[in-house]
């Protein structure tokens, strides 16, 4: 861990101008993610705004019948919140298949939506990583990627978005509300907000300097059966090969969203537009455009089969 | 003492304290974290440096100019340790390549530089500004590619000979009414044990103190002399209280002897922990085998020829993963053949991990016993019992087995599981997604002994101390030895005093190959005995005719007690248990049935283990307590290997890729619901005085087969590439 130094924000707006006003500033909240990383030295900020005061812990109504997540809400309350467990089941389901319960302790809601690659490249810093280090290569391609992305990739990053979180959040059609280094608020629809990698996969939000993200909102309920489905290589405490959140609504308008398998949380409108088609026609909707390696081809089979178990166990539902 | 005839009658038989459920006398200690682990040594070494391992980048070459200057202007630097200034080194013989690299690189993560700072932080920070500019070499790190040009390596050392031949199985084999012929994979593992590799280091003019994470003392202390160029004497290893080994702590690694080098070069203690990241590059892992299996049988699923080929890798002058070994001893066959081929990788070098050879030959063998319980239309257990044999099959009758409860272990694990409710075609029994299936997997594990000594003492208050360099790695050492005292000298397990891990202690048997429990408690008993002699002397009583109850020694309705004996000087005695050739003349072995019920989900190919339960033979059980739990804990590594665990090799760069817990699965509790173990009553007259046998293998010897013949029965798909992942289930199934 390189030396850093270390400040306590006092507003949204001082946080917000501290960052951009200083040369390679991070924003700390719960640190599982960044603090990781700064050991390893893939993360070496100069400077550390901590932003855990600053009462962005809260949730709340909005006068357009939906509910206000603060920045800060940490990952177990908000899976804990009974209007989220009765409104927004799939999130609730979704943090709780994340991560362990001390991780979900600390985390908090925006810090999971800008959680990093879990990549083993990117991890090892004697490899090549265009998303660490920008031109050095992707050493994913060519190599080991069972857990990697097939969709949004590039020929410079396969990583996959490793957030469970976030898949829920895109099914639910979040919005990112942040206040920029000039004091002005903003609302980025989630589906605008993780980039895909292209050729400069180190760019990663449309987070510009010194921005913050102050809540995520999501907009009223939509009723339905909430799902979210995670298969991984063990029963807990793992990153998904595949996973679903699902609504699947009464009068047969259902939509979908899947994580494990893209650069960012994936969805389409022509998944959701197969609804009624049944699990293959979601999987083919979903998966065009898909890039796979001889590793993580099987990914394809997943998604479909996980697709499958969902329209047909409704136990599995829940 | 001698131990070349069967043991008879004697006092651990009353089975007072030995054989009963005991809580870990440690406990309390490790609970409470007063337990001093080698990196918290603060007691011993208050103003120990930190020392950070730089491992190369590459994983061959050379190095072509090294720069420190950065690192060495960094805050807080005290030191930098590199080839160029540690001085000749020599290397210990139970390391492949040298601990500390340069300018020659073995392997990747082989340790090149130690940067030694005020703080851990300074220390890790100024490891990054170390610059290396390397010369890489072309390596061949890819064990299918290699498998051709593998070769029979040689005999001796722990593998015995390479090849073993029987009657003639090529023939036999061939004439067979019905033939198995299968390739079994099996990926390199990592130990993945809680505590890394640490050490604590300090010099005191010429005398180095090692407070250490080391399974094995005494090998330790000649490999570090061997490596450092010093007498043994100058060297001291203290090692009480250890994190989990599973054979990664057997040996010298790179923790220690950087923090020896570290200490001496800035004259102050220096401690070192290898990064959980660095630890399956830098030290040592369970290689990766190819395996072949042939058998021959009858119609009746007789076995009339058996051969199992493996090939493994290893750096040049490395060992072989000898996993055909069990397949010599375990069925039953006339015709027989077993070959390890060996090949040259430039890997990390392999080494033990936790039943080297079974835990990854039974992956192979009891599967193979499964397919061929299918084609004969066996049920998998009357198969195994079908060709259970007495005696050691390549040797003859005239090598019996000690004891061999087999048979014993698979009815009564047959029974306890419920096996008879078992639908024994592929695929038909349902539980909502679930299908569900069940399988049957034999356990063995050879029962090694070696020579192991200890002293006991009674002090002025009674209090009996003991003293070995025995270690405990978390298995329950230190209550075995205790019971062992408290029964041969008639007082309570809390009237015992145990220390343990330290070289100025009697040398032991150490902790490794499930031989530790039973060789090192066969020292305390030698030592008890001569204590019990000494105490009797003192006493006037004939030893024959003393006893030794409640703290006193009697004879008739005489009595004196332990402290006025002792007196205020204390008694002392010491003893070591040599063992003779009775491992020669008897084939001394552990056995168990490991049986699972597996669900696996009709869409998704998800693999969930729904119970566990087995029953093992290992002659007396010292501890039942503490003996369950190496058992469930080697189940639940064998449900490991069978469904997650995997070292990924970059054929291109020459390293494990997944090289950190997140990335290298081991199984997590909601992975392993419910095990149940059973142990059968058994001793043991010609393994030691003790009358029992290692037991902390032999749980994870064929309980990963189990689990996929499970899943086999579940689905009917035969899945023989470990480990038994999604991809391969849905692939399987479309093909």
């Amino acid at each position: 861990m390189k030396s850093f130094t270390y400040s306590r924000a006092t507003s949204v707006a001082d946080a917000a101008k501290t960052a951009a006003s200083t040369q390679g500033a991070r924003f700390i909240a719960g640190g599982t993610n960044l603090l990781d990383l700064m050991k390893l030295q893939i993360e070496t900020p100069t400077h550390l705004i901590d932003v855990n005061h600053l009462g962005l812990d809260r949730i709340e109504p909005t006068p357009e019948g939906g509910l206000r997540i603060g920045a800060l809400v940490r990952n177990t309350d908000l899976a804990a919140d009974k209007v989220v467990r009765r409104d927004y089941g799939v999130l609730s389901r979704a943090l709780l298949a994340g991560a362990s319960g001390q991780l979900r302790n600390k985390a908090t809601t925006a810090g999971n939506l800008l959680q990093r690659a879990r990549c083993p490249y990117f991890y090892d810093t004697n490899m090549p990583c265009n998303k660490r280090k920008p031109g050095s290569g992707c050493g994913a391609i060519g190599g080991i990627s069972r857990s990697l992305a097939i969709l949004g990739v590039s020929d410079a990053c396969i990583a996959q978005h490793p957030s469970d979180m976030a898949v829920a959040m895109r099914l639910l059609d979040a919005q990112v509300d942040t206040v920029g280094a000039d004091g002005v608020a903003r609302a980025i629809p989630i589906v605008d907000f993780h980039m895909l990698p292209g050729d400069t996969p180190h760019v990663e939000t449309a987070l510009k300097s010194g921005e913050i993200i102050t809540s995520v909102t999501l907009p009223k309920p939509i009723g339905g059966t909430h799902v979210y489905r995670k298969v991984r290589d063990r029963a807990s405490y793992a990153f998904a090969l595949v996973s679903v959140a699902a609504v699947f609504g009464k009068d047969g308008g259902s939509r979908f969203a899947l994580g494990g398998i893209g650069a960012k949380p994936w969805r389409t409108p022509a998944a959701d537009a197969a609804a009624s088609s049944g699990a293959k026609a979601v999987a083919e909707a979903a998966l065009n455009g898909a890039r796979t390696t001889h590793h993580n081809d099987f990914k394809k089979t997943l998604v479909e089969r996980t697709l499958a178990s969902l329209y047909r166990h409704k136990e599995a539902r829940s | 003492m001698k131990f070349d005839t069967p043991a008879i009658t004697n006092p651990i038989d009353k089975g007072r304290v030995i054989g009963v459920a005991h809580d870990r006398i440690d406990g309390p200690a490790k609970v409470t974290g007063s337990a001093p682990y080698a990196y918290e040594r603060h007691d011993a070494a208050p103003n120990a440096a930190y020392g950070w391992i730089v491992g190369s980048a590459i994983a061959k070459g050379t190095i072509a100019a090294m720069d420190l200057r950065a690192a060495e202007a960094a805050p807080g630097v005290l030191g930098i340790v590199t080839h160029a200034n540690a001085g000749k080194l020599g290397k210990g013989n139970y390391n492949t390549a040298p601990l500390l690299g340069g300018p020659a690189i073995k392997h990747y993560d082989q340790a090149l530089a130690l940067v030694i700072a005020n703080t851990f932080e300074n220390a890790r920070a100024a490891a990054k500004l170390v610059r290396i500019d390397y010369a890489p070499q072309d390596g061949k790190f890819d064990l299918a590619a290699e498998q051709d040009n593998a070769v029979k390596p040689p005999d001796g050392g722990f593998s015995g000979a390479a090849d073993s031949a029987v009657g003639d199985f090529d023939g036999a084999f061939a004439k067979a009414a019905v033939r198995i012929d299968q390739r079994y994979t099996t990926p390199d593992h990592s130990h993945a044990m809680l505590e890394p590799h640490a050490t604590t280091a300090a010099w005191n003019g010429e005398k180095l103190t090692l407070w250490t994470a080391n399974q094995m003392i005494a090998w330790s202390v000649g490999e570090v002399a061997k490596t450092l160029g010093i007498p043994k004497a100058n060297v001291r290893l203290v090692s009480p209280y250890i994190g989990g080994g599973f054979g990664a702590k057997l040996f010298l690694r790179a923790d220690a002897l950087l923090a020896a080098l570290g200490a001496k070069q800035i004259g102050r203690p220096v401690k070192v922990a290898i990064a959980r990241s660095q630890i399956p590059n830098n030290t040592t892992h369970r290689p990766a085998t190819i395996q072949r299996i042939r058998i021959g049988a009858d119609k009746n699923g007789v076995i009339d020829a058996i051969g199992h080929e493996v090939w493994s890798g290893d750096l040049p002058g490395g060992g072989t993963e000898t996993a055909a070994m069990q397949t010599r001893l375990l069925y039953g066959g006339a015709h027989r053949m077993t070959a390890h081929r060996l090949a040259t990788l430039d890997l990390p070098e392999g080494n033990a991990m936790r039943a080297p050879g079974e835990a990854v030959g039974l992956l192979a063998l009891e599967v193979a016993m499964d397919e061929l319980a299918e084609a004969c239309g066996v049920d998998p257990v009357e198969l195994r019992i079908r060709n259970d044999v007495q005696y050691d099959p390549e040797a003859g009758a005239q090598r019996p087995y000690s004891s061999r409860k087999l048979v014993e272990c698979l009815r009564a694990g047959a029974d306890r599981f419920g096996w008879s409710k078992r639908n024994a075609k592929p695929g038909k029994v349902r539980d909502g997604r679930w299908l569900v299936g069940m399988g049957v997997a034999s356990a063995f594990r050879n029962n090694l002994v070696g020579k192991s000594g200890a002293r006991i003492g009674v002090d002025a208050t009674g209090k009996v101390i003991v003293e070995t360099d025995m270690t405990d790695i978390g298995t329950g050492s230190y209550t075995i030895i205790g019971q062992t005292a408290a029964e041969m000298l008639g007082v309570s397990l809390d009237d015992i005093i145990v220390r343990l891990g330290d070289s100025r202690f009697p040398a032991s048997a150490g902790s490794g190959g499930q031989w530790g429990a039973n060789s090192s408690t066969a020292g305390v008993y030698a030592a008890a005995m001569a204590l019990r002699a000494k105490l009797a002397e003192k006493a006037g009583y004939p030893i024959d005719q003393a006893q030794f109850d409640d703290g006193l020694v009697k004879m008739g309705n005489q009595s004196q007690t332990l402290a006025a004996l002792a007196g205020s000087e204390g008694l002392w005695a010491q003893d070591s248990i040599e063992f003779g050739d009775l491992d020669k003349r008897y084939v001394q072995a552990t056995f168990g049935a490991h049986f699972c019920e597996v669900g696996v989900d009709i869409d998704t190919a998800e693999v969930r283990i729904r119970r566990m339960g087995g029953a093992f033979a290992a002659g007396r059980i010292l501890n039942p307590k503490s003996a369950r739990s190496q058992v469930i804990g080697a189940m639940t590594m064998g449900a490991g290997s069978a469904l997650m665990e995997a070292l990924e090799v970059d054929t291109r760069f020459g390293l494990f890729i997944n090289h950190d817990m997140a990335e290298y699965a081991v199984p997590v509790h909601a992975d392993i619901p419910e095990q149940d173990v059973l142990f059968i009553d058994e001793l043991d007259d010609k393994s030691s005085p003790m009358k029992a046998k290692g037991v902390g293998e032999l749980g994870i010897c064929g309980a990963g087969a189990a689990v996929a013949n499970a899943i086999y029965n579940a689905t009917g798909l035969r899945l023989r590439d470990y480990p038994l992942t999604i991809d391969k289930l849905l692939k399987a199934q479309m093909s």
